[in-house]
């Protein structure tokens, strides 16, 4: 397909609109007309929240053990143990966000900066 | 939202505003600070990237569609990816839906807003919407929502000359932000049970499905995952109204 100079510093542009912005933000918009039909607190519903939650636990899983980017290089059992150590931080201290970030946060670079030596 | 009266709605909308300085908010910047040193890597220009930001708005379906791009695949077969990573959003805003709208809140505002709901939002929203009057809960929504997603469009553009000077570590520490944070931050906002048994159940199932069906993975993982999750908690719950009957 011969494509025009304009054409081709625009495609990537088009390409996102449809690969990503379409491709997104069509869930979105059922979401809504599912959502509106749904009452607050039905049955309906919880069954949605749990699937929505079942999604991202999924999602997090594919992070931690499949990951793209500067965390493909580190070994995936500093990964999940990162993970692990900020998750039960979280728990044991009352489930404050900020504890479970920061202690995954320090195992995952000590453990990166220990073991690189 | 004629009917409403709009010299309530502003102080909420600026109480959504005010969301851009909470945990969530903070935490999502640095996993975008993240995610702007894997474009770079990748080789994705900045038009591209702060273009891509403002356009898809959910992390996971950024870092799919770059990959495709990367790969060379195809229109649709990049779409199909990123529909496929993006499917989450449908259960999301649909559980978030009948606790922001209001009795006359229009269709085409919900459409409009439902582009703000990511992770990030969707528990942010979740966990604080309950302190709401209900007549103020779009304005709220609305406020934070974008007011988070501008600021990370604008700290994205920023941020993209700096981050080719990041070492790898850092990278990698502000990467593993965004797994931990879902983690944590579901399950702190979780007010019954079988969102934490969704939890469990879908980090377990999520690598088992990848491993049988990449493509598919994530869709079988939510749905039997929510749907075992959603089964266990109700029987867990009438075998202990007939225990205390009994």
């Amino acid at each position: 397909m011969p494509v025009s100079l304009s054409m081709q510093a625009f495609w990537p542009y088009i390409f996102i609109a449809i690969a990503g912005w379409l491709a997104t933000d069509i869930w979105r918009w059922l979401g809504v007309l599912l959502g509106k039909r749904l009452l607050e607190e039905s049955i309906a519903l919880i069954w949605i929240r749990a699937v929505a939650t079942a999604l991202v636990a999924a999602v997090i899983a594919r992070l931690l053990l499949y990951p793209s980017g500067a965390l493909a290089a580190t070994p995936v059992t500093l990964r999940v143990g990162a993970a692990l150590a900020g998750f039960l931080a979280f728990l044991v201290f009352r489930q404050r966000v900020v504890v479970g970030i920061v202690v995954s946060e320090a195992v995952f670079l000590g453990g990166a900066w220990f073991g690189l030596r | 939202m004629k009917s409403e009266t709009p010299v309530r709605q502003w102080p909420w909308f600026a109480r959504g505003m005010r969301g851009v300085f909470s945990a969530p908010a903070l935490i999502l910047m640095g996993a975008f600070v993240g995610f702007c040193g894997f474009a770079f890597e990748a080789g994705m220009p900045l038009g591209q990237t702060v273009f891509m930001t403002a356009a898809v708005w959910a992390l996971p379906a950024q870092i799919v569609l770059i990959g495709a791009m990367l790969a060379g695949a195809s229109l649709p077969t990049a779409a199909i990816a990123v529909a496929l990573s993006s499917m989450r959003l449908m259960p999301m805003v649909a559980a978030l839906v009948p606790q922001i709208r209001g009795k006359s809140t229009p269709t085409w505002l919900l459409l409009l807003l439902s582009h703000f709901v990511a992770v990030t939002a969707w528990v942010f929203t979740m966990q604080r919407i309950h302190t709401v009057p209900r007549e103020g809960r779009v304005a709220f929504f609305a406020g934070f929502g974008l007011t988070i997603s501008v600021t990370n469009i604008v700290l994205v553009a920023v941020t993209y000359d700096v981050i080719s000077h990041l070492p790898g570590l850092l990278a990698g520490g502000l990467f593993l932000l965004t797994p931990v944070y879902f983690l944590t931050s579901i399950w702190a906002s979780a007010r019954t049970p079988e969102i934490q048994y969704a939890m469990v159940i879908g980090l377990v199932l999520g690598p088992v499905f990848h491993v049988i069906t990449p493509e598919y993975g994530l869709l079988l993982a939510g749905v039997l995952g929510g749907t075992l999750a959603f089964v266990l908690e109700r029987s867990i719950n009438v075998m202990r109204r007939r225990n205390g009957a009994g």
